[in-house]
């Protein structure tokens, strides 16, 4: 492995960090007493203190909301007066009102909770410790990956526990609606954004210059989720830029001094959600975050999920990260406080470092077992998990292949070294009965109880309960797909071009990444880097020669190259139903709304003929990914009039072009080799 | 008798008399058309006066030998140096300055705190210049010999020329602390006034020599270093014995100056007949008019005086193209681009400023000094912004950081009685205990008030009030005057550190004001952020003030100094730090100079701060007045 791919610096599986179950203490001693121990923060010194209570005054007085706010009373015919009212008002829905007492209190609910959901939390104690040095230094941005809702409970928790200031968080206003709920997280420190803010200038000046403030003064630590949302498929998604951008405007403005970005891995070896979100994947629409909703689920808290990893990243130096990246006199010959569109160079720089810190939240996040076997478990026909049972042995027997894979590939693993191999993965299908089940020396996969009707269950219906379990544990094989993205890419090109010339792998390699970059995480501009690591994993792992020139499979490679290949292949299939379906003559414009379940029906109508087989081409997730893919490949167009997201195809010859070189009815030599170069 | 009476007087008499002096003076402008006429005229004045000049020699500080009197390898009169006695306390020595012959016992702690130093490590310097480090002179013959029977003095001795191939950079008096020598002048000519200039700038032309305008040697801005890569013959232009006032107008509150005279003659010589220009720039004792001129220079007292740009009404400059000047003494003119400004700020590029006229003002009643601290820099910040809204700033307002408020106590003399000193810890009780400020956060700004003596009392009590709106108290007359004075004697301490392996610098900038804390904080946290990953092995001291204000901004300086034990190349790690901080400054809305020049040392930023157009213009003025790059200081461009 070399230092390219790691880009956490030290912190590579060659000096394993020495994580901590921090659950070990409170099952020792009294719940209570933690929630009252005396809490000794060290805040940051540089700045002047600043109260919750003077944080809405100060952004309220900003010269830059007086601006605003004096425009939008022009360009409205409102008085000023109402305009500030406006603002305050969004404000006071926006603010959080962080109280350490409400802090004891969940710190007293979670102990319990948290003790009964999760057989330990591990944290490493070395990034918390740089972390708590950090937040002297700088003001601090702490970005976790978002996985579950537990996320940012779990932070503030850790936080708590260890002395270190509890964080300001940007939560989704959805939450602040919930009854009770809503006030106690913002008691714990949530402040609310509108999902979709749009145009709204007024509400964007309020909540920039409330981050920002937050920043400037060292408030306390910002805690967002760079993806935006948390991922349904457990998979990193393309990270938002407009918060980052936010959170760095005040060091690109020379208003302080530095940022220190710590990015957090959280890792869940079963996620509470799990049920749910692939429901919500096939089409089920999403329960409104209710109060109510969140008792019912608290069935979920009779069951395990096994062992939580809170993997704290090296904070990083915003400084040091933006040398050379980003001119900062741009910003000197304008007032800082009058609102500005951030210049392409700032966007650029914001997307490459948004991207950096989601992939190093995936470096820094543990691979379970039980993810690697969902990796192979997906591998063999769906009939076959379904009706005859996969062969244990086979499956471990491979699994433990895949390991040393992983291994050799920098896998941070979760596979207890002290227990028996066998025992590692009898346990980890164990714990996820509710999608596997171990029966006379072969594995199946679970299928919801079929309801007792009248009539018997149509095909289609059939086609959706086994999808539902399917994207259960390709949920679960996700969780480990950054490790293999780029080999497979590799691996892929070998495959379908059947060429050994270096240069034009490099093409082929850079085609699928700018094809599947809304489905894997890419650092923009990086391709070569990204090539390079592709070339030096599979030589390591002894599946391909290099030369100058070539690449070329090796003999003992095929099994690598084969799996990596395989694990492609899901996406390829599903990128190509959709393909198909656009380049229909009838396709012209059409809603998102309309999309999801006109390619559902397709792929159905394909599984059950045998002509698909993959399941995942009915996630709505890949299918959005899909429209994003080609809106960005030009091929397709948001209507800009519409309410509702519609498309029009643009260029179906282009769509039709990326499906054939997919395919590899084009040869490579006829894609351009330039890096990143649009199709 | 000095020379400003006498050729005041020389006019003087009955009001008769002088009026047709005057007409007989305008009619001879009106003769006196051809180049070589005038020169002629001049020529005969200039030997006139040269015995007037040799009659109050004693009332000028610059000799031509400048090694008499001054060091040669540090700032300032050889006779006054910072030491450690035989006690460990540190002494001022001589008798030029209020704090000389004066201990100073908090010194040596703050030496020690605040870099780590050690009595018992010194870095001392090679104590004599050793010629056959210095390069034999390329002398270009043929110029010699036509210089010779001009009868300018010159001299191609080593040690004239070392002392003029340097200003005070720490690079440059850190190589003449090691002994090392670069490449310097070949030879070192003394002009007498204006027209050995246009002579000797004449015969430069004529030979291709190459001319570099020497006057205080004070440039903090490589502007005196010889270009390595120049293979001519260098002349070292000195004008320091060019420097007489030539007259005085009372009517219309101007003077006419030769270039070469250094701050403190020129204030001392009009302050004899009442008045003052006002133009103090820290760099005084040995700066010249010449030299502020072409370095485009500010004083400590611009708020009422006005900065050099303000000061001068007319320039004379001798340059390969002939000499550049305006045809009348207007108070201000619309005939095109102001030409003076392809003057002001030329760093020597384009010729010689040999003759300056510039505003006096009737010297002032009554000064006062004063003093605010403030519990924070921020405070203090607020508080000079407010002065300058209100336009009534002082004749100079200076902020200091916490840093430099302790620095300036280190350098509190020995008191004499016990009551000073009783006194002094009832005032530290009373701000820190009493009031709450807290001793690592509290910075203090120094005043100075001139006028009558009214509104100066008036004046100061409105500065006063607005400093207690940002929580500022009063902190006497003493600190002010104190913190002014140290001006003076900061340059001296430098050479104390460098005898205890501590290198230091300032360099200074202008910055609007709402940037100016932004600027503060992150200058400093780079410079330290900087010598930690550069290996420097101790904290560095970075510490800055706010020594002016604008309507719109602020001058801001900054100090740098750090102990550079261990370090196998510490002026490398020094000017990579110094390279950052000046980086860091661009980046945060700073300008390249407020005042010190651009010279060499910060020409790789000019393109940027003054556009690809602006660098076309000031390259194709050079171009146009100076073909040959005879003037070839390379500074600038």
């Amino acid at each position: 492995m070399t230092d390219t791919c790691q880009h956490s610096g030290g912190a590579g599986p060659e000096n394993e960090e020495e994580f901590v179950d921090i659950l070990e203490e409170r099952r020792l001693r009294s719940d209570l007493g933690h929630a009252l121990r005396t809490f000794r923060p060290s805040p940051y010194k540089g700045g002047p203190s600043c109260s919750a209570a003077d944080l809405p005054k100060i952004v309220l007085e900003s010269q830059h909301l007086r601006y605003v706010v004096k425009e939008i009373a022009t360009e409205t015919g409102a008085s000023p007066e109402e305009v500030r009212e406006e603002a305050s008002a969004i404000l006071e829905e926006m603010s959080q009102n962080l109280q350490l007492g409400f802090i004891r209190l969940l710190g007293y609910i979670f102990t319990k909770v948290f003790k009964r959901l999760f057989t330990s939390i591990n944290v490493n104690m070395e990034g918390l410790k740089a972390l708590q040095q950090a937040i002297q230094e700088s003001p601090v941005i702490l970005l976790p990956n978002h996985r579950s809702y537990v996320d940012f409970l779990v932070i503030s928790y850790i936080m708590f526990t260890y002395d270190i200031p509890v964080p300001v968080i940007a939560a989704g206003i959805p939450l602040a609606g919930m009854k009770i709920v809503g006030a106690i997280i913002r008691r714990s420190g949530a402040f609310f954004i509108r999902r979709a803010i749009g145009s709204d200038k007024l509400y964007w000046a309020v909540m920039s210059e409330y981050v920002r403030t937050i920043i400037k003064t060292g408030f306390a630590p910002l805690e967002f989720y760079v993806e935006g949302l948390r991922s349904r498929t457990l998979k990193s998604l393309m990270p938002k830029l407009g918060m980052m951008h936010m959170v760095l405007e005040p060091y690109f403005k020379g208003e302080v001094y530095d940022i220190q970005l710590v990015p957090i891995s959280l890792s869940y070896d079963r996620v509470l959600e799990e049920s749910l979100l692939a429901l919500e994947l096939l089409g089920v629409p999403k329960l409104k975050e209710s109060t109510t909703g969140l008792l019912k689920a608290s069935k979920v808290l009779q069951d395990d999920y096994g062992i939580m990893h809170v993997n704290f990243g090296r904070p990083m130096s915003v400084r040091r990260l933006c040398r050379g990246k980003i001119n900062l006199r741009q910003y000197n010959l304008i007032p800082r406080d009058l609102p500005q569109k951030p210049r392409a160079e700032a966007q650029a720089c914001v997307s490459w470092l948004a991207h950096l810190m989601v992939r190093i939240q995936e470096e820094g996040s543990l691979i379970s077992p039980w993810s690697l076997m969902a990796c192979l478990l997906l591998q063999a026909p769906t009939a076959v998990l379904t009706e005859q049972g996969l062969p244990w042995h086979q499956l471990t027997e491979k699994t433990i292949w895949l390991r040393k894979l992983a291994l050799d590939f920098g896998a941070r693993l979760n596979w207890p070294a002290q227990v028996p191999d066998p025992d590692v993965m009898s346990s980890a299908v164990a714990l996820h009965h509710s999608v596997v089940r171990r029966e006379a020396g072969r594995v199946y996969l679970v299928r919801e109880e079929e309801p007792e009707r009248k009539r018997p269950i149509s095909p289609e219906e059939d086609v959706i309960r086994s999808a539902a379990a399917v994207l259960m544990m390709v949920s679960y094989r996700n969780q480990s797909l950054h490790l293999f993205v780029r080999p497979a890419l590799l691996a892929t090109a070998i495959g379908v071009t059947k060429t050994a010339q270096r240069d034009e792998l490099f093409a082929f390699f850079c085609f699928l990444r700018d094809v599947f970059s809304n489905e894997f995480i890419f650092i923009p501009g990086e391709s070569s880097q990204d090539f390079e690591e592709a070339c030096v994993l599979l030589r390591k792992c002894g599946a391909v020669h290099i030369s100058e020139q070539e690449v070329t499979a090796s003999d003992a490679g095929l099994e690598a190259l084969s799996f990596l290949q395989a694990l492609l292949q899901p996406f390829i299939d599903s990128y190509q139903v959709m393909f198909r379906f656009l380049c229909e003559d009838k396709v012209h414009v059409f809603a998102e709304k309309q999309f999801l379940p006109a390619v559902r029906n397709l792929a159905t109508k394909l599984i059950l003929s045998g002509e698909l087989h993959t399941y995942e081409t009915l996630s709505s997730d890949t299918q959005k990914n899909v429209l994003s893919a080609l809106r960005r490949l030009e091929t397709l167009a948001k209507l800009e009039s519409s309410e509702q997201n519609e498309y029009r195809v643009v260029n179906k010859a282009a769509v039709r072009r990326i499906g054939d070189i997919l395919s590899g009815k084009i040869p490579p030599q006829m894609l351009q080799a330039a890096p990143d170069a649009k199709l | 008798m000095n020379a400003a009476m006498a050729s005041n007087s020389s006019g003087g008499g009955s009001d008769r008399q002088r009026i047709a002096q005057q007409r007989l003076r305008i009619i001879a402008g009106h003769l006196r058309r051809p180049v070589d006429v005038d020169s002629t005229i001049l020529a005969a004045e200039c030997k006139a006066q040269d015995s007037k000049t040799d009659v109050s020699s004693e009332g000028k500080t610059v000799p031509r030998r400048r090694q008499e009197i001054m060091k040669w390898n540090g700032w300032g009169y050889s006779d006054t140096k910072f030491l450690f006695n035989k006690k460990g306390q540190a002494e001022f020595t001589g008798k030029r300055y209020k704090l000389s012959g004066m201990i100073m016992p908090a010194l040596k702690d703050w030496l020690e705190d605040t870099f780590g130093t050690n009595l018992q490590h010194k870095s001392p310097a090679t104590p004599i210049l050793t010629s056959s480090a210095v390069q034999p002179p390329t002398l270009n013959e043929a110029f010699v010999e036509e210089l010779k029977s001009t009868g300018i003095p010159f001299s191609h001795d080593a040690e004239d020329r070392v002392f003029r191939a340097h200003g005070h950079c720490l690079h440059e008096i850190f190589a003449l602390r090691e002994g090392k020598v670069g490449r310097v002048p070949d030879l070192v000519v003394w002009p007498n006034c204006h027209n050995d200039v246009v002579r000797i700038v004449e015969l430069a032309c004529k030979h291709n020599v190459c001319l570099i305008p020497y006057g205080g040697g004070t440039s903090v801005s490589s502007g005196l270093e010889c270009p390595p890569e120049e293979t001519r013959s260098i002349v070292s232009l000195d004008t320091s014995q060019m420097s007489r006032i030539l007259w005085i107008d009372e009517k219309n509150l101007t003077a006419h100056m030769e270039a070469g005279i250094v701050g403190q003659d020129l204030e001392r010589l009009l302050n004899e007949s009442g008045y003052c220009t006002g133009h103090e720039p820290d760099s005084m004792e040995f700066s010249s008019l010449g030299g502020w001129v072409a370095t485009r220079a500010s004083g400590m007292k611009k708020n009422i005086y006005g900065n050099i740009e303000d000061l001068v009404i007319r320039v004379k400059m001798v340059t390969p193209q002939g000499v550049i000047e305006k045809s009348c003494l207007g108070p201000r003119m619309s005939t095109g681009p102001d030409i003076h400004h392809f003057i002001m700020g030329s760093e020597g590029t384009l010729g010689v400023v040999t003759e300056v006229t510039m505003k006096i003002r009737p010297m002032p009643e009554y000064q006062k000094y004063g003093s605010v601290v403030f519990p924070n820099f921020e405070q203090g910040v607020a508080c000079l912004r407010e002065v300058a809204k209100q336009r009534c700033a002082p004749a100079s307002i200076r902020l200091m950081d916490n840093e430099q408020f302790k620095f300036g106590h280190a350098l509190k003399p020995q008191v004499s009685s016990m009551f000073t000193s009783f006194l002094d810890g009832l005032k530290t009780f009373y701000i820190t205990k009493f009031k709450g400020f807290d001793p690592n956060c509290l910075c203090v700004a120094t005043l100075l008030f001139e006028g009558h003596r009214e509104k100066v009392l008036q004046h100061e009590k409105q500065v006063y009030d607005i400093a207690a709106q940002f929580g500022g108290l009063a902190a006497g007359e003493d600190n002010g005057q104190r913190g002014y004075m140290l001006t003076f004697v900061i340059a001296y301490l430098r050479d104390l550190g460098m005898d205890y392996y501590v290198i230091g610098e300032s360099f200074e900038t202008s910055v609007p004001w709402d940037r100016v804390l932004d600027i503060c904080r992150n200058v400093k946290l780079r410079i330290i952020q900087e010598c930690k990953d550069k290996g420097v092995q101790f904290q560095p001291l970075a510490s800055c003030r706010a020594t002016q204000t604008y309507d719109s901004g602020a001058c801001v300086y900054f100090y740098f100094a750090f102990n550079y034990r261990g370090l196998s190349d510490p002026v490398h790690v020094f000017e990579e730090v110094e390279h950052a901080a000046r980086e860091e400054i661009l980046a945060n809305g700073g300008s390249l100079s407020h005042h010190h020049g651009v010279g060499k040392l910060r020409k790789e930023w000019m393109r940027e701060a003054v556009s690809n157009v602006g660098m076309g213009m000031l390259k194709s003025v050079k171009d146009y007045v100076d073909p040959n790059n005879i003037f070839g200081n390379r500074n600038l461009l």
